[in-house]
């Protein structure tokens, strides 16, 4: 099973890379562009076959992953999104 | 605590750390105090009297500065001495470390400018005393360098608000930060003042042959914090 993570800033917390992206989409003359938010997409691959592994108890496990070490949450917040 | 002996300090070096030599070397510089290196896999830190995490790039900064080289094997023995109460300084590298792993407030983001900043700063000291500041607040301001790409210190309002009113800031950056960080903070303490984060690298200002000593200080109050006990 594969897990896709997203993990960006928070809202509130400045993300300068992202304003300079938008800043490069504006004067590429993307003037709706309103606002870019910079992130991380990460994949982590689930051995199906792992002691205790469910599809169920995936879901926890990626939040813990998260909560751990994908994710600051002082500045970061995560989507886990589960495939199959 | 026989005071013929020298304190013990650990220098704690993880894959990637560039400092850790440096570091040593200003510790040694400091009367009472002997450096001892300690690689990251290690379980058992010994009897430290202080534990220093150096400037560097740990695990290549991979995923975020400091996120991996927090769970190296030897941090849940630096945490523990944190947690009794001993001195802990991170610089740089090591300050980023300490905030993920919980010990101090906040994060450290990327630069506001988005460039890595190589140039000497000059630092105020305030906040209420530690093991690395004793005598230093309120005195002369101190000069000393930063080499970082993530230095901008963040806390939401909360923890902002409440790490001020504590007095755990330690050093603020004299004119305006050049990073970004929030209240100029160039480093701050946790609550209880014995561990202390920075991004400015003191050990790179302990001789005058390299511009200037103000670094030494740190070092020195460290000596003296460790002979009061």
């Amino acid at each position: 099973m594969r897990a896709r993570v997203y993990v960006t800033l928070k809202d509130g917390v400045l993300d300068p890379a992202g304003v300079a992206t938008a800043g490069g989409l504006k004067s590429l003359g993307f003037g709706e562009v309103a606002g870019v938010r910079l992130g991380k997409f990460i994949e982590v691959d689930l051995d199906e076959s792992a002691d205790g592994f469910s599809p169920e108890s995936a879901r926890t496990r990626l939040t813990e992953m998260c909560e751990k070490l994908l994710a600051n949450t002082v500045i970061e917040k995560y989507r886990i999104e589960l495939e199959g | 605590m026989a005071s013929t002996s020298s304190f013990d300090v650990a220098v704690i070096t993880f894959p990637g750390s560039n400092c850790d030599a440096d570091l040593r070397h200003a510790v040694d510089l400091v009367d009472g105090l002997s450096a001892r290196a300690v690689w990251h896999k290690e379980t058992d830190l010994g009897a430290p009297d202080a534990v220093l995490l150096p400037g560097g790039f740990s695990y290549g900064d991979y995923l975020r500065c400091g996120a991996i080289a927090r769970f190296s094997p030897v941090m849940e023995e630096v945490i523990a001495f944190a947690g009794g109460g001993g001195p802990v300084l991170g610089i740089c590298n090591g300050f980023q470390i300490l905030t993920e792993a919980g010990l101090l407030p906040g994060a450290l983001l990327a630069n506001r400018d988005l460039k890595f900043l190589c140039q000497s700063v000059t630092l105020e000291v305030e906040g209420r005393e530690t093991p690395f500041s004793r005598g230093l607040a309120g005195a002369k301001p101190l000069t000393m360098p930063i080499a970082h790409m993530d230095g901008n210190w963040y806390a939401d309002d909360e923890t902002a608000a409440r790490v001020e009113g504590e007095g755990q800031i330690i050093f603020r950056y004299q004119g305006g930060s050049p990073n970004g960080a929030r209240m100029d903070v160039a480093g701050l303490s946790n609550a209880a003042g014995n561990v202390v984060g920075m991004m400015p690298h003191p050990e790179r200002a302990c001789e005058d042959a390299l511009g200037g000593a103000d670094g030494l200080g740190l070092f020195q109050s460290l000596a003296g914090f460790l002979q009061s006990r």
